[in-house]
């Protein structure tokens, strides 16, 4: 199957979110869609999947002019999307969810599940994605889980399949299986869209590569040709340099002790298990790891949101175990939350409110019982321009920024003052790339002022570019140690780790 | 500070007012406003439905305006009416600012109530300047210490607000119906439930008596004011309140923030029941004299609606507590005039309180009254 979108645009409000795009998509072939959050990709796929009208354009399939009403229409027209966040019920098996909505019904209307099982697994059988069709979802690691979509999509015998940012839950391993699959697949016939932001996987799948910015392609690619600096600067604009640029660190003493933690999720599951590490003045500790293996829970012992069950935690040789979060807010503790939607912010208070969210009690910025906002406003106003916050106004809600300036504004909030320990949960998580450089270069900065920084990130690239020392969690403990002075550690043997593999 | 900031042109740019937007107009004023005409309209529907003829559909939404605003004594009533509702609600709207939906107003006030009566009708040889302050301060407090037993609940147990609240309130009628009948609370030679009356030091003193010995407003319509304004300040102008508006925004944000969720839900529930029973000692001192049983009459029930109705804003409660007054009163002379149900006013209230929940609705019924919605897609890239 062929398809082509032709001069398609689509405007919310003032915002153009694609203008005149063209792309072709063919069968038998891998189009890799490049670009940074809010270049237009999802609004994009959003319309091929008819979720969204486009303002101008047409999309032909096979030649044929088609007008999608609804998602139903595009189903129908063999189009089929693997979004990011999973869509499944946790309780159902594989073949239950694979067929929900789509149920085969035997006479009466009654649930048809010796069929549906057939075929599922004939269609897995197919395309060697090695799910048991009767294996409960919640059972399942991630990365099955996502075969699982894909087999939902495939059963509604969808011919272009998107896959909307497909790796960002997977080990670098699991990765490689999965382009297996989309080998596979894109070998039976299939058009694959693959979108992503991460520029070395692309080169490693793509058969075509397309750039989108600001809403426009703004180039294509020939994966056997282009470098990861070409698509780059397609991407964003102007040259980006991929090393965070960085002098050898100096450690100084520990700041950061955690000796032999346990931690306890709501269910009394261990979630970290019998963890020791510290962190020394003057270097970055990045803690490598798929999501989900108890870093979170980490990190809220480190900083008083979660007690834990056995174990301490010191800093600066104190023993801080049951210390309140302010408390340690008062020692020098910043913290980047890792999700800053939920935790890091307010949403629907102004920006000036969040940048003092957790310092409103300061006598910088309050007397007796009130809260002086003038003074408030105008140190938020400085925090805006030293952190390049870009918004019109202080008075503005947080929820209005983009993500990258939302987060810059946690990161104001934390670094502006006098600092000793820096915890960064996940700190550039969906952000542009010129946001994450900043943010890195700031955590840099903290480094080499002095600062015990420790990151948590998901992201292998973010630890190995940011990181002195690397340790690897796996179900909660560290099962890896390596020394990334030079930037040199070893990539493939920290996948491993990750994924439960060493000692 | 010794430090001098420089503040350059970037910075002043930033600190630039913005005018408040156009949407929030329309939430704030455009929505209320056709809320009350579209539940207006539908009462009128609704005493068509019940054979009523449209003559005496005028004649009682005649006396609905005249019974509210259109004399001296229609003013008074209201105001006399609105007062404890707009006290309670102001309580009600800071506790909804914190994420807490308190439905106890009504026990908080009835307790609130009942201790004004006691500390009046046991000191009566203090004088006004003294017995007045302590009396609400005794309904103030009381009003705190029971809201503060369902706020110490959800903190230390998690036993969600709404239910604790609730069985509260229930508990409260039948302790006050005890405490009736006390030989020391009890009014002397009655048998049936009632307090002794407060002596006349401890009642809030009417503002036009004057003028006509009739006219029952009273200086509750003082407390009210300065209610408002405190609680403005409160929310607006205090650390305290800055945590209370974080903890109901996004509790795990301000957890991350460092504030003490638990300490502050106790507090805010305090607070919240001390302007309730407040509202109950208004009551008592301003108006009934003595504790009844249930003397409460549902204010703090139409004080959720109150405190719903102005956007838990302290001025919307105000307004929107002035607006139930004058329904209440209104309502009263409807029911004289054109001889309609009370229960009309009852119906119009909740029809109200049904549109400003739908605001949607609203926006459908008087597509003119708004700009143009947003793209119905409405994400953005």
């Amino acid at each position: 199957m062929d398809v082509e979108l032709r001069g398609i645009t689509k405007r919310f409000g003032p915002v153009t979110a694609n203008a005149d795009v063209d792309l072709t998509i063919r069968g038998g072939e891998v189009l890799g869609l490049l670009g940074e959050n809010g270049a237009g990709k999802s609004t994009l796929m959003n319309v091929l999947c008819g979720l969204y009208r486009p303002d101008a354009g047409h999309i032909l399939i096979d030649g044929r002019e088609m007008s999608f009403a609804g998602p139903g229409d595009s189903i129908a027209a063999g189009i089929g999307m693997v979004h990011q966040h999973f869509m499944l019920v946790p309780v159902f098996t594989v073949a239950e969810n694979v067929v929900l909505g789509v149920e085969p019904t035997g006479r009466l209307d009654h649930l048809d599940l010796a069929t549906a099982r057939a075929q599922v697994r004939e269609i897995n059988d197919r395309y060697g994605l090695q799910v048991d069709p009767d294996a409960v979802i919640e059972d399942l690691p991630v990365g099955l889980q996502q075969r699982v979509e894909i087999l939902k999509v495939l059963f509604r015998s969808a011919d272009l399949l998107i896959l909307d940012e497909p790796t960002a839950v997977l080990t670098p391993q699991e990765v490689e299986d999965f382009f297996a699959i989309v080998k596979a697949l894109r070998d039976a016939g299939k058009a694959i869209v693959f979108i992503t932001h991460k520029l070395h996987e692309i080169l490693a799948i793509a058969d075509r590569i397309s750039v989108l910015r600001g809403g426009r392609i703004v180039g294509q690619g020939d994966p056997a040709v282009v470098t990861e600096a070409d698509l780059a600067e397609m991407m964003v604009g102007r040259p980006v340099s991929f090393t965070v640029d960085k002098a050898p660190a100096t450690p100084g003493a520990a700041i950061l002790e955690v000796a032999d933690l346990v931690v306890l999720r709501e269910n009394d599951e261990i979630a970290v298990d019998h963890l020791s590490l510290s962190v020394r003045s003057g270097e970055i500790v990045g803690i490598a790891g798929v999501q989900g293996n108890g870093q979170t829970a980490l990190v809220q012992a480190i900083t008083g949101l979660a007690r834990p069950a056995h174990g301490a935690v010191r800093f600066e040789g104190r023993d801080i175990t049951h210390a309140s979060v302010r408390a340690r807010h008062a020692m020098g503790m910043a913290h980047i939350p890792e999700d800053r939607h939920r935790s890091g912010m307010i949403a629907n208070f102004t920006i000036a409110e969040n940048m003092v969210l957790n310092s409103y009690y300061d006598p910088a910025y309050a007397s007796g019982l009130q809260v002086d906002w003038d003074r408030v406003n105008l140190a938020a106003a400085r925090f805006c321009v030293d952190f390049d916050v870009r918004t019109p106004s202080v008075f503005l809600p947080a929820g209005a920024l983009s993500g990258g300036n939302q987060q810059k504004m946690v990161v104001a909030r934390e670094l502006e003052r006098e600092t000793k320990l820096v915890i960064a949960a996940q700190p550039t998580r969906g952000l542009d790339i010129g946001s994450i450089e900043y943010i890195h270069d700031r955590l840099v900065g903290a480094r080499d002022e002095g600062d015990g920084v420790l990151i948590v990130s998901s992201e292998l690239d973010e630890i190995m570019g940011l990181a002195d020392r690397i340790l690897v969690m796996f179900k909660g403990r560290i099962v890896a140690e390596v020394d990334n002075r030079e930037g040199r550690a070893d990539r493939n043997a920290i996948g491993l780790a990750m994924a439960g593999a060493a000692a | 500070m010794s430090e001098r900031i420089r503040v350059n042109e970037e910075m002043r740019a930033l600190l630039a007012r913005t005018t408040r937007g156009r949407a929030g107009f329309e939430d704030l004023v455009v929505v209320p406003v056709f809320a009350v005409i579209v539940a207006l309209i539908l009462g009128a529907l609704t005493m068509l439905a019940t054979n009523v003829d449209l003559a005496t559909i005028g004649k009682s939404y005649v006396a609905l305006l005249h019974g509210s605003v259109g004399s001296l004594n229609a003013l008074s009533e209201t105001l006399t009416a609105a007062a404890p509702l707009v006290l309670a609600g102001l309580g009600l709207a800071l506790g909804f600012r914190t994420g807490l939906f308190n439905i106890g107003a009504e026990g908080q006030l009835l307790m609130g109530g009942m201790a004004a009566v006691m500390v009046g009708f046991s000191l009566p040889e203090l004088p006004a300047v003294i017995l007045l302050p302590l009396c609400l301060l005794a309904g103030a407090a009381m009003g705190a210490f029971y809201a503060a037993i369902a706020g110490y609940l959800r903190a230390a147990t998690g036993a969600h607000e709404v239910i604790s609240t609730i069985m509260l309130n229930l508990t409260s009628y039948r302790i006050l119906d005890y405490m009736l009948r006390q030989p020391w609370v009890q009014k002397e030679g009655r048998a049936d439930p009632i307090s002794k009356s407060v002596p006349e030091a401890a009642e809030l003193p009417r503002l036009l008596e004057w003028l006509d010995p009739n006219l029952r407003v009273h200086a509750g319509l003082f407390l009210m004011l300065i209610a408002t304004a405190f609680v403005y300040w409160l929310l607006f102008r205090t650390k305290v309140g800055f945590e209370f508006r974080a903890s109901g925004e996004n509790p795990d944000a301000a957890r991350y923030a460092g504030m003490r969720s638990k300490l502050i839900i106790v507090l805010a529930m305090a607070t919240a029941g001390a302007f309730a029973g407040l509202a109950g000692a208004n009551q008592v001192l301003g108006v009934l004299g003595r504790a009844t049983p249930g003397f409460s009459a549902g204010i703090g029930f139409d004080a959720i609606a109150v405190a719903l109705l102005g956007r838990s804003h302290p001025v919307g409660v105000l307004f929107a507590g002035l607006l139930f007054g004058a329904l209440e009163a209104g309502g009263r002379q409807m029911q004289v005039d054109a001889g309609v149900s009370i229960d009309l006013i009852g119906i119009i209230q909740a029809l109200i309180i049904v549109f400003i929940a739908a605001p949607l609705l609203v926006r459908a019924i008087f597509p003119w009254g708004f700009r143009r919605s947003r793209d119905k897609a409405g994400g953005q890239p």
